[in-house]
């Protein structure tokens, strides 16, 4: 029997009333964005955003509960962005979407840092003795992929350095259940014949990193197969795929021509569209997705939205969580 | 195939000093006047007397200014500076049935919009711009255009929550965008520009554009004039298919990226009238009456002056008022000079222009 977890990729949108307060406190521009070190007022409203996503999270009965990623003004890109000796460029597109962050231009040695552990802390602060903390990182490749590199010199070098930075940031991170490592890129841009088996090594760094479950979610299509099978090669527990916009078929083909982890992670609710799937629509998508993976029956199921949340409008984002979180319920049941 | 691209003439100013003549036109935004926003907030405000008429009134007395702020710089063609709109896709979503509005969503730091979705068919109602259209035309002594956002764009930057494709709702509203031009073409309209600033994201969907404008120019009289407005993408990628659409004016920005990307419209020949941006909308710096002149001459690299439209990149609204209004003024100033240049046999037509940077 597959256990079903209730659980988001993180990077919500902020609440209507932080957009507001932030962008008065902060300023629209390039040089108004988050650095790492904003002052006390900056931090309270942060503050009271995360209580507020953290409450909705676990008032929708989600099994794992994120941060919600509010500071994160350059998406993925942020662990960099706020990083001492990275310098931030121009304003560049974030994958296809109407969104775009700062370049971060890695000058330095990619030291620790500690930024994102601070938030889970604050987090983990939250959530008191309930044990559904889910930590969210970029992966390795798609960080270094959204970054361009003015020291290291090399790609493969890059890639490494990114992982132990990652796997240094985990370290520090407080207890938490799971880690989804984001890798849009793996789609988006997939690494080329020079990287790609160095690909699983880096990922595999930080997982050695916690002693929580990891899942690899890869989002905006199917993974080539090529792809698929190194990252096969990587420690974690789970890969996470996108059935919302990726092309299926391709999906379960990799699947089922190379197999997966124990755990799967299935990306089913659309990130990226205002219409609310309702619980039985969701409940049928799990269930028609892991009958079509016949070679294996899995321990775990993530069932999850596609991608991040913050392209949606804060009402829609909040709820999608409840059509997740009921889905993971034993009372949803499919109508034959 | 382009349109006919005779109604060029029917803008020439009757008193035009040269031989030659470059249609000097913008791309639609302005920088608001300080007060006017001032005047949003409090029409926002429930605890200030401000009322929405005195709103109107406020965005009618923006609109009298920038549309003469246009003539002072000399332009040829002018537009209200699109001081009643707030967001390009948020505007005409207001004014179309089959929309709703949940709230804003992030572009970039702190910068939002208000995504809309569509969550169901989507219908023609009111006209969407021909009370403007009829005051601006009131106010100006020039030829008014008319940017329209194009149904490609209106599609892509939506939640669509009811047409199996964002293709189909594309096509949806690209009719609706007829209907729109039908109501502006009746009111006096002869100068149209769609802008589909989404494009340049997809270029792969060229041929959804292509059809979408099939659509808009349907039945739309062929001295009425009809732009599309393209900006910051890889043109490689939808040129030479371009010259398959059903357009008279193919509008560019150029000038940010230096014209690096020029030659790309050089082979095979360009066949609509080309609208090149001459001054950069992305920096504050004015660009003189000289190097303006050098970048007019990039475009008759691609075009023959009788072909070629001079333009700001883009819309200028980012820009501090006064920087936008200089930039204007040596624009016109150039492509006069210009005119005079190609009068007196001056410029070489068939010598290569070397590019900037």
């Amino acid at each position: 029997m597959t256990e079903l977890v209730s659980t988001t990729p993180g990077l919500y949108p902020l609440p209507d009333w932080a957009k507001q307060e932030l962008s008065d406190l902060k300023g629209h521009q390039k040089h108004d964005l988050i650095s790492g070190n904003e002052g006390s007022d900056i931090v309270a409203a942060y503050d009271r955003a995360r209580e507020e996503v953290v409450s909705e999270q676990v008032d929708a009965g989600l099994d794992r509960v994120v941060e919600g990623q509010l500071r994160w003004d350059d998406m993925l890109a942020h662990p960099l962005t706020v990083h001492e000796n990275v310098d931030t460029g121009g304003i560049v597109r974030y994958y296809d979407n109407n969104n775009f962050y700062r370049d971060p231009q890695v000058r330095g040695e990619l030291t620790f840092s500690g930024d994102v552990a601070a938030e889970l802390d604050a987090t983990a602060d939250l959530l008191g003795d309930d044990d559904s903390l889910q930590a969210v990182l970029p992966g390795p490749y798609t960080l270094a992929e959204l970054a361009t590199d003015e020291y290291y010199g090399d790609e493969a070098e890059f890639l490494d350095a990114v992982g132990d930075f990652l796997a240094d940031e985990v370290d520090a991170f407080p207890t938490h259940e799971t880690l989804f490592l984001l890798e849009p890129s793996l789609v988006f841009s997939p690494p080329g014949e020079d990287v790609d088996a160095q690909v699983p090594e880096a990922i595999s760094a930080i997982s050695d990193a916690t002693d929580a479950d990891v899942v690899v979610h890869t989002y905006w299509g199917a993974l080539e197969e090529k792809v698929y099978a190194h990252l096969m090669d990587a420690d974690v527990d789970a890969l996470g795929f996108d059935f919302v916009a990726g092309d299926r078929n391709q999906t379960l083909y990799n699947i089922n021509e190379y197999g997966t982890k124990d755990d799967i992670a299935l990306g089913l609710v659309d990130g990226q569209n205002t219409l609310v799937e309702s619980p039985e629509t969701v409940r049928e998508r799990v269930d028609w997705t892991l009958d079509q993976v016949q070679s294996q029956t899995f321990d775990t199921a993530y069932v999850t939205s596609n991608t991040e949340l913050f392209y949606l409008p804060e009402n829609r984002a909040t709820e999608k969580l409840s059509a997740l979180a009921a889905v993971a319920d034993a009372e949803v049941e499919v109508e034959a | 195939m382009s349109r006919d691209v005779e109604n060029r003439e029917q803008f020439r100013p009757e008193n035009h000093d040269n031989e030659h003549f470059l249609l000097t036109t913008v791309v639609g935004s302005y920088p608001k006047p300080k007060w006017l926003n001032r005047a949003t907030d409090l029409a926002e405000d429930p605890d200030s007397k401000f009322t929405e008429e005195h709103l109107h009134e406020a965005h009618d007395d923006a609109c009298r200014v920038i549309t003469h702020e246009h003539e002072r710089a000399g332009l040829d063609t002018v537009v209200d500076g699109e001081m009643r709109r707030n967001e390009m896709v948020e505007f005409f979503a207001h004014r179309i049935p089959g929309y709703e509005f949940n709230g804003p969503v992030k572009v970039w730091g702190h910068n939002y919009f208000d995504k809309p979705s569509v969550i169901d068919k989507v219908e023609y109602d009111e006209p969407w711009l021909v009370d403007e259209f009829e005051f601006t035309s009131d106010v100006a002594s020039k030829p008014v255009k008319v940017p329209i956002t194009g149904p490609y764009t209106l599609a892509s930057w939506s939640f669509n929550e009811h047409y199996d494709s964002e293709e189909e709702l594309a096509y949806a509203l690209a009719d609706l965008v007829n209907e729109e031009i039908e109501q502006l073409v009746e009111a006096g309209a002869r100068y149209i520009q769609i802008d589909e600033p989404a494009l340049a994201t997809t270029p792969d969907d060229h041929a959804i554009v292509g059809e979408c404008l099939e659509r808009i120019v349907s039945g739309v009289p062929d001295e009425v004039r009809v732009g599309l407005h393209v900006c910051y993408g890889d043109y490689s990628r939808i040129y030479p298919e371009l010259n398959d659409y059903p357009i008279d004016e193919f509008d560019v920005e150029l000038c940010n990226g230096g014209y690096e990307q020029i030659d790309v419209f050089t082979e095979p020949e360009f066949e609509p009238d080309l609208a090149l941006g001459v001054v950069d909308v992305h920096t504050a710096d004015v660009e003189t009456v000289e190097e303006i002149k050098e970048n007019i001459k990039q475009g008759l690299k691609v075009v023959p002056p009788e072909k070629l439209t001079i333009s700001p990149d883009c819309g200028v609204k980012l820009l501090p008022r006064e920087v936008a209004y200089q930039k204007m003024e040596n624009m016109v100033t150039a492509a006069r000079e210009v005119e005079a240049e190609l009068d007196a046999g001056e410029i070489d037509l068939a010598a290569p222009v070397p590019q900037a940077d």
